[in-house]
């Protein structure tokens, strides 16, 4: 009954979608002709060659304005998004950003709180706080996009293949799904670390298996409601086969649904990451990841050099603060439908 | 009608449970090469491989040691644990009482901070009020409990010179300051799940309350608070359930980091040692035991929605 009910709603809205998208190609349709008569009026014959140029500049404003629009409604969604950038660029150019390596130890600065030298202070082997946390930014996007990268996979495999296909397969499916679900991530995930040992693609595989099985969910969910619709049965009644039906009519009308699991779920797997870390089955050490960083020596020592303890984990939060604000503000944007679910 | 609709979700909760039994038990046995020799070189659990072998019984054909080990599961033997040598369910029942304690005070927790913070933050929609609830909820999910566990210990320390007492108060021993030290735990425990609560109240709450016959509620002059408690929050309620079922998998994992960081002799912690000793009995019947409390918890909440919802029969 619940099922019906939510089934009901999203068909709905689904066709409230519909409305609107019939509504914007018209937009889009006359957007062309307008574009051409601009031209037509504005610019004289023997400069027509540069009329994609100028089309292109205007693709451009309207993408800037796209953005000035996204900066404006979501000033938060906004913020995340530099977060993300900003650590993006610390992972991608972390030798020439940090000062030391991750690894380098600086003579006589064992321990020393936060100076003009050392940002963020140094630890006990005497090596930079700042460069680890840059060079751990990079353990930490790898880590989250590569067990997105993989989760995306699995759960649109399973997702769309389940909610297209319905029936006993389905039934079959989400009973293995329930039963994953049932299993709390991290003593699952230890379990299966204990299983494959420490390293980082074993922790991207352990992580990735468990955010699939969540997302899988949500994205069979948004497939059952296009499948429903009327040109996914127009497609059929013209005799496309399901291989064609999927890519061509499903996959593109739940990437928005993709798209946004795969945000927000970058700062699950980074938060995850940072827990196994912190345990001690993440990325083997000297190679700094922050959750490490917070356990072991910084535990230790946090009495005497707090800031051990404490900049890894603004780290973290800044992160999964940054991917979770963009993550909302893109769901708010692409699909408010999911505005009801939990992370 | 309510006994059927109980039957029914019973019966769909049997097939979870058979999988996630699969699941424990594979899992141990999907390592790549062989366990028994890693056992052996490691730990030296036995004698020879043969016995390390028989002992885990390893030595019969899989599904044959599926359905033995269900047998024996049914019967309330999980095994032996292989590093201490007693009955895995018995370490497990003198553990779990601390870790459900831990669960049930953060869920506690959460509840009492997500519900208010949520109804409010839909009351006020776009207030001062409103943003600072939203930019905490989404902080409290974005900061790693772990670490504010750390701080709550560091922090206190160099302003006030103040350390947590060390050592673990019993039950029986000193009830009072058992649950004092319980509450910190807790708490941190609880913030991811309260925010995820929070935002969920607040967004069931404010599709609730633009209904019609909300603002019928309004034009009839009833106060807010009636508006907003009776006919709102009883109606936006429902998915708050839901998740509160769902999150109790999150909190349960949770305990095994807080147990770990406060030093807490309680489930979670023994099968973090566990794995680190790689004591696959234990493994498996935390495991075990774990989902079965999830899988029913998640049948009780299901059964508590028709209570509040005479509407939902499936």
């Amino acid at each position: 009954m619940a099922r019906i009910r939510w089934r009901r709603q999203s068909r709905r809205s689904n066709r409230e979608r519909e409305a609107r998208t019939a509504a914007d190609s018209e937009q889009a349709s006359l957007a062309p002709a307008l574009r051409t008569v601009n031209a037509r009026v504005e610019i004289p014959e023997q400069l027509a060659g540069s009329k994609t140029a100028l089309e292109h500049d205007q693709a451009w404003l309207s993408a800037l304005r796209g953005l000035g629009r996204f900066i404006r409604r979501k000033p938060l969604g906004a913020l995340g998004a530099v977060i993300v950038v900003v650590m993006l660029v610390m992972a991608a150019f972390a030798e020439r950003i940090a000062p030391y390596g991750y690894d380098d130890t600086i003579r006589g600065a064992r321990m020393k709180a936060p100076s003009a030298a050392h940002w963020l202070g140094t630890d006990n082997l005497s090596r930079d706080m700042w460069s680890r946390i840059v060079y751990g930014a990079r353990v930490s996007i790898t880590v989250g996009f590569g067990t997105i990268g993989l989760a995306v996979l699995l759960a649109t495999a399973v997702g769309v293949s389940s909610g297209y296909f319905g029936g006993a397969y389905d039934l079959v499916v989400q009973r293995v799904v329930d039963a994953w679900l049932s299993f709390p991530y991290l003593v699952i995930v230890l379990s299966v670390m204990a299983v494959l040992g420490p390293g980082l693609l074993n922790v991207v595989m352990a992580l990735a298996i468990l955010i699939a099985a969540v997302n899988s969910r949500v994205i069979r969910g948004a497939t059952i409601t296009v499948a429903q619709s009327t040109y996914v049965e127009a497609a059929r009644a013209v005799g496309c086969g399901h291989a064609r039906i999927i890519a061509r009519h499903i996959l593109p009308n739940v990437t928005a649904t993709i798209i946004i699991l795969a945000t927000i779920g970058l700062g699950t797997a980074i938060l995850a990451e940072s827990a196994l870390s912190f345990l001690g089955f993440g990325v083997p050490p000297p190679y700094p990841a922050w959750g490490a960083m917070l356990s072991g020596s910084g535990r230790t020592y946090m009495f005497r050099a707090p800031w051990m303890a404490i900049w890894p984990g603004v780290a973290i939060s800044l992160a999964v603060f940054g991917f979770n604000m963009l993550g909302d503000a893109l769901r708010d944007v692409l699909d408010p439908r999911l505005r009801g679910l939990a992370r | 009608m309510l006994r059927r609709y109980l039957a029914k979700r019973l019966l769909v909760a049997i097939p979870s449970l058979v999988i996630a039994s699969l699941i424990v038990f594979t899992l141990p046995r999907l390592i790549p090469g062989d366990v028994v020799v890693l056992m052996l070189a490691e730990k030296a659990y036995a004698k020879d491989l043969e016995e390390l072998r028989a002992k885990l019984g390893l030595d019969r054909p899989l599904p044959v040691q599926y359905v033995e080990w269900l047998g024996r599961v049914a019967r309330g033997d999980l095994g032996e644990s292989l590093w201490t040598k007693r009955p895995v369910l018995e370490e497990i029942g003198q553990r779990l009482p601390l870790t459900v304690e831990l669960a049930l005070l953060g869920l506690t927790f959460a509840l009492m901070i997500a519900v208010p913070v949520g109804v409010i933050s839909a009351a006020r929609q776009d207030t001062v009020q409103d943003y600072l609830a939203r930019s905490a909820a989404i902080l409290g999910l974005s900061v790693p409990g772990f670490w504010l566990a750390t701080l709550l210990i560091v922090l206190p320390a160099i302003w006030w010179g103040w350390r947590p007492v060390s050592g673990f108060v019993e039950f029986s021993r000193d009830a009072i300051g058992h649950v004092t030290q319980l509450l910190l735990p807790a708490l941190i425990l609880g913030i991811a799940t309260g925010a995820a609560l929070m935002r969920l109240t607040r967004g069931m709450l404010l599709e609730v309350l633009r209904q019609d016959y909300v603002r019928t509620a309004w034009a009839k002059g009833l106060t807010e608070r009636v508006i907003v408690m009776k006919h709102g929050l009883r109606n936006a309620i429902i998915p708050v359930v839901t998740l509160l079922g769902t999150q109790l998998p999150q909190i349960i994992g949770g305990t095994v980091i807080i147990e770990t960081v406060f030093g807490l002799p309680g489930m979670s912690r023994f099968l973090f040692d566990a794995i680190l000793q790689r004591d696959y009995p234990v493994i498996q019947g935390v495991n075990l035991v774990v989902v079965s409390v999830v899988v029913l918890v998640n049948l009780a909440v299901d059964a508590l929605y028709a209570v509040l919802d005479p509407r939902i029969r499936y």
